[in-house]
């Protein structure tokens, strides 16, 4: 309710103030890069978690500790530090080492602009987290299914596709959810590559004009916005999926 | 049909769950594997369809040797049905879905073929009008008969049950053992291993008993009962007949 209220107070605001209305006409169209980042820092996050919590849990030694140490790895350092070393260290000597071989090949360099850069920095974080998410969505699926599945024949892909994955599927949505959310505000920390989106033009708009409120204020507004309507989505989303399960006998 | 030799089965290296089990089942035959718990019974049932792999020893099922590593163990499994105490149903599926998932994906029956069997089977244990219900909107009785129903729609030559009424709530093991008792004198191959001394007697043409991971006396149902020659499986039977 309090929260309704100042959205709405803010709104009128930015209808009927000049300050705001001006602050808003320079930060919402870095709305879209935001989204974009968020999307396919979340794209690639999938797959990175996918792929390495399945890894986690695999029988071959070699990929399960190479999974294992990717994920205590990356859990273990904070999200900004990373993003320095990742787009300001790693890529250009990665690019460096790439280019020197590549282009006489395919008349082609390898370039990484900053927003992908930090987008593939948050992709790498959110897929250690993520990984973490499917492996205990996988694990909550009692050893039993796994059996009934393959003593009817099915082999240990089909019993993966058909029998285990489904089924965690459902402790997995609403965790992934909250994740999507937390990476869609975690862009924010693109700003300081420089990367024009929300807050990047909320600091923009405020230091050049010295309107630090409205600048933020602004900015604050489109977040919230964004993250409640996102949370109001999943609770739908969320209620829907266990609907058909429920029922009593 | 089957044919066990020398199997052991040690579990962490110093438990060893099952010692130098050697049992052979005929095509037709039912036999019926009891003991305390513990005594490794379902151990030797899990080693006949590989869902444990046992540590020595040989298992021979329709010809194919599964200690083999060159078996094909899933085309194996496909000729050997498995039912379960926790029946182990997915509950993400229909009853029908249930029954017709591994036809499609193993079989390679289409929809309608694989459909058809599924009612069949269904019918054949009671239950085709629960066809379209989820697991949990069943009875365990009737979550257990539709178990066994999932695992006769692919055809099997020999159906394993590793106590397949242990779950249950006491008036619904008799329609369990009925569709059992039906499948028995139909001339299916079974292992059964159960507590239910009363389906020992009426379906069982061999009885095995079991205890510390040996197999230690086996015989007719009747002979072990009313008979047994050690002091070990007097003791059981003194201890869970009233």
């Amino acid at each position: 309710m309090v929260i309704l209220a100042i959205l709405v107070w803010m709104a009128v605001k930015i209808l009927t103030d000049d300050d705001y209305e001006l602050a808003w006409t320079r930060i919402w169209p870095g709305l879209w890069i935001t989204i974009v980042a968020a999307l396919e820092a979340f794209g690639i996050a999938l797959v990175i978690g996918l792929v390495f919590g399945m890894g986690q849990l695999s029988r071959n030694v070699v990929s399960r500790n190479v999974a294992r140490t990717y994920v205590e790895f990356v859990r273990g350092i904070p999200i900004l530090p990373l993003i320095f070393t990742v787009a300001l260290v790693i890529v250009p000597q990665a690019t460096d080492a790439l280019n020197g071989r590549l282009e006489p090949w395919f008349g082609w360099e390898f370039r990484l602009s900053f927003q992908m850069r930090a987008t593939v920095t948050l992709a790498l974080i959110y897929g250690a987290y993520l990984a973490e998410i499917f492996r205990g969505g996988i694990q909550s699926i009692p050893p039993g299914q796994v059996e009934a599945g393959r003593s009817l024949g099915l082999s240990r892909r089909q019993t993966m596709n058909s029998v285990v994955l489904p089924q965690a599927m459902r402790a997995i949505i609403p965790p992934l959810g909250n994740d999507f959310i937390a990476i869609l505000k975690d862009t924010s920390l693109l700003s300081i590559l420089g990367v024009l989106e929300i807050t990047q033009r909320a600091r923009q708009f405020s230091a050049s004009s010295f309107k630090f409120r409205e600048g933020y204020f602004v900015s604050v507004f489109i977040y919230l916005i964004l993250v409640m309507s996102l949370s109001l989505l999943l609770g739908v989303l969320e209620r829907r999926m266990t609907r058909d399960r429920k029922g009593g006998r | 049909m089957i044919s066990v030799r020398g199997l052991s089965k040690t579990f962490d290296r110093t438990i060893h769950a099952v010692r130098d089990v050697d049992l052979d089942v005929a095509e037709g035959e039912v036999v019926v594997i009891v003991g305390p718990s513990g005594s490794g019974k379902s151990t030797v049932l899990r080693c006949i369809n590989l869902l444990e792999i046992p540590t020595e020893g040989t298992v021979v099922v329709n010809g194919a040797d599964l200690t083999d590593s060159s078996t094909d163990i899933d085309e194996v499994r496909t000729e050997v049905g498995m039912v379960f105490q926790q029946f182990n149903l997915f509950p993400h599926l229909t009853v029908c879905q249930n029954v017709t998932l591994a036809q499609r994906k193993v079989r390679g029956r289409d929809r309608q073929e694989a459909e058809e069997m599924a009612m069949a089977q269904l019918t054949r244990v009671g239950i085709p009008e629960k066809a379209d219900a989820y697991p949990r909107q069943l009875s365990g009785g009737q979550q257990q008969r539709v178990a066994i129903a999932r695992s006769l729609a692919m055809e099997p030559k020999v159906m394993l049950f590793d106590e397949p009424t242990s779950a249950l709530d006491p008036e619904m093991v008799k329609e369990v053992l009925d569709v059992m008792l039906e499948l028995a004198a139909e001339g299916m191959t079974m292992v059964v291993v159960t507590h239910e001394m009363g389906f020992a007697k009426a379906a069982g043409d061999r009885l095995v008993f079991m205890d510390e991971g040996e197999i230690v006396e086996t015989g007719s149902p009747d002979e072990v009962f009313s008979n047994p020659r050690h002091q070990r499986t007097r003791d059981f039977f003194d201890k869970i007949l009233y």
